[in-house]
């Protein structure tokens, strides 16, 4: 789950690291008294689940209340759109305005889980303020990498040695080491599945502060943080994927494919998906309906698959386990009738009830094509894409 | 005797709960030996009637000698359960739950270090060796037949998929194993291939594994200085865009090295003979096999 830099903000300075002084708005006239409190000379950011802000407009730098005001009316109620978000954007609601501060230099800092280290890993850099990746592809002997023990945490020297490695000036050590040390305590504590400060800044008056923040947390660690499962904010995802995350489905949309995926289990969903592309087409999204589904999930599955406009044919893989065939097929009866969709189906099911489960698609006289597996799940696929585009010329 | 379990295995089930119950219930109908269900408030009771009940894992290790336990509590309790099976002393621990905090299993493997159990999982099927009708976990024993392939991968209803289309075409299996979808599990591909290479029932391998992080890279590398056994590959996610979990948690293409086509490139350096699609895993095993 991701949250706004504000909030990301706000946790960062309860465990005491140094930010600049900043408040957030919902209106022009609230940035305006902003930056009057904050001395006129403010940043106005947009606040978005989006990396890329600055190069689409979302960041200005402004001299006046008057100005803040302005860039915040530019920026409140439109649809930001970076490299980063699908090509209709993503709304800006808020804004944050922060004082402008005095850098003496620019530094990276974050924090991720390493699979591979099995151990939370520290990444740090002298090159701040730029895309980490382009510092990782031209120089990737600036970033300093360095593991904290899953059990005891980071330890000081180790923060030490982070802070002197990316040129933090001598006298300045301790502060950076007590900043490192903390934000690994957010990584840990709060479960978090990256934070990232860019840039980290020293500033010409001598602090260390996180001009920037980014905290992503673990979806499946939110049970034990319910303060922070209430910072999510649906709007800023996909409409679709925001119904199936209520829905309890783990959904993602695809651009630019025109099959729509129903699969139980994630690797058989990747695998179903891949299949699309024997047919000459491409998957329009993933969806794992997972092992204990009942009917009107599997319902509401179909509903969000009909409700993408890009879809013209779906396949369903069922593999039944937990999740029994004839379950998956009332499910399915129920969605097709709700919708009152005409799209074809390729259907495969196999395992736990798989011939009471075609039955109860056959019977209920939908448009559907049966196959045994994979394989001849592709060549139906093409098949009725085939008939779907000749169709859709004669039309 | 088969990699893991087999005839000796005596199993231990925790978390008797609607899925636990349902599924300890397959693992006795396909022949394996439960002698012990943990439930911290039904001890004293039995298991179908059958089976003690008892309240720790360690009372009922001492009491029944289970040497494989399996772990199907919610996920916000199984880095507890497998520590108290780790510290139980059970030999092969396998956690099926789904779910389980990334923290808690980054701290539960560090605790397992210099232990002597080994885990299976989290969020897999477990595993399954038919010769001796042994199952611990959720693969449905029907589509299993006897044979020399044995089968590794990272996901449950896909490997269903292949072990499906190797029973059509008359290739049975030795062992089959679901290592788990999560970025942080017990046993690693490394782990079972190694097996595989030492198992006398096993001639040759299958192995499937999707896109994100490098564990398939690893594989790669064991393959290439270690495995004389012919291994059949498969990589699913090659339709997967980049920065987009696809369900399991490990599955997110977080750089190049994580991309499905790269892993493929690797499997085949190392003398893989990778499937061009999921759809043929089988036949590309009966091609090998010369079938």
């Amino acid at each position: 789950m991701n949250i706004h830099e504000y909030q990301a903000r706000e946790i960062l300075e309860s465990y005491g690291i140094a930010v600049p002084r900043a408040g957030v708005a919902s209106t022009p006239d609230e940035a305006r008294q902003l930056a009057v409190d904050l001395g006129g000379r403010v940043v106005v950011k947009a606040q978005v689940h989006a990396g890329g802000r600055g190069k689409a407009g979302g960041v200005k730098l402004v001299n006046s209340p008057e100005e803040a005001a302005e860039a915040a009316a530019g920026m409140l109620g439109t649809n930001l759109v970076t490299h980063q978000t699908k090509a209709g954007g993503v709304p800006v609601r808020k804004v944050l305005v922060a004082e402008l501060t005095d850098i003496a230099d620019e530094l990276y800092l974050a924090i991720t889980m390493d699979a591979d280290a099995r151990a939370p890993m520290v990444m740090a850099s002298s090159e701040g303020g730029v895309e980490i990746e382009e510092v990782a592809a031209d120089s990737p002997n600036k970033i300093v990498r360095v593991a904290a023990d899953p059990l005891i945490g980071l330890t000081a020297y180790h923060a030490r040695d982070i802070a002197t490695e990316i040129g933090i000036p001598i006298n300045l050590v301790r502060q950076a080491t007590g900043l490192i040390t903390n934000l690994c305590r957010v990584f840990q504590e709060l479960d978090a599945s990256l934070v990232e400060i860019n840039p980290l800044v020293v500033t010409t008056d001598g602090r260390v502060m996180a001009l920037d923040a980014k905290i992503a947390f673990e979806d499946d660690a939110l049970f034990r943080h319910k303060e922070i499962a209430e910072l999510a904010d649906p709007e800023q995802n996909d409409e679709l994927e925001q119904k199936a995350l209520d829905a309890g489905l783990a959904y993602v949309k695809l651009d630019g494919g025109r099959v729509g995926c129903m699969v139980n289990g994630a690797g058989l969903a990747m695998a179903t998906m891949d299949i699309t592309k024997t047919a000459g087409a491409a998957p329009a999204n993933f969806l794992d309906i997972g092992g204990g589904a009942a009917e009107d999930k599997i319902a509401e599955a179909l509903e969000i698959i009909v409700s993408d406009g890009d879809v013209e044919a779906i396949l369903v893989n069922v593999f039944g386990g937990i999740l029994r065939c004839d379950v998956a097929a009332r499910g399915i009866v129920m969605g097709v009738r709700s919708t009152e969709t005409q799209m074809p189906l390729v259907v495969a099911m196999r395992g736990t009830n798989a011939e009471e489960g075609l039955k109860i698609l056959a019977d209920a006289g939908l448009n559907v094509t049966t196959v045994g597996d994979l394989g001849e799940a592709a060549t139906a696929l093409t098949q009725v894409l085939g008939a779907a585009s000749s169709n859709g010329e004669n039309s | 005797m088969g990699i893991l379990v087999d005839e000796n295995t005596r199993l231990l089930v925790q978390g008797l709960g609607r899925d636990g119950t349902f599924q300890a219930s397959s693992c006795r109908a396909y022949g394996t030996n439960m002698v012990a269900g943990v439930h911290p408030r039904r001890g004293g009771t039995k298991f179908e009637d059958e089976v003690p009940i008892f309240e720790t894992v360690t009372e009922a290790v001492d009491a029944t000698g289970a040497n494989v336990g399996l772990i199907f509590v919610p996920a916000s309790g199984a880095a507890d359960a497998i520590i108290e099976q780790v510290d139980a002393g059970l030999p092969l621990v396998v956690c099926i739950s789904e779910g389980v905090p990334v923290q808690d299993m980054v701290k539960t493997l560090a605790y397992m270090e210099g232990r002597s159990s080994r885990l299976l999982g989290p969020n897999c099927p477990g595993l399954i060796h038919p010769r001796t009708r042994a199952k611990v976990g959720i693969i449905p024993g029907s589509i299993l037949s006897e044979g020399q392939v044995g089968v590794v991968s990272r996901s449950g209803t896909l490997t269903y998929e292949a072990v499906v289309q190797l029973t059509e075409l008359g290739i049975g299996q030795s062992t089959c194993v679901g290592i788990g979808g999560d970025p942080l599990h017990g046993t690693t591909f490394v782990d079972v291939l190694e097996m595989f290479e030492n198992d006398d029932e096993t001639d040759a391998i299958v192995m499937i594994g999707e896109i994100g992080g490098t564990k398939e890279q690893q594989a790669a590398e064991f393959i290439n200085n270690h495995v004389t056994k012919p291994v059949v590959g498969a990589i699913v996610g090659q339709t997967a865009p980049p920065g987009k979990r696809m369900g399991h948690a490990g599955a997110i293409i977080t750089g190049v090295a994580a991309l499905a086509s790269e892993k493929i490139r690797v499997l085949r350096e190392a003398g893989v003979h990778v499937a061009d699609s999921p759809a043929v895993i089988g036949a590309k095993m009966a091609e090998v096999l010369g079938r």
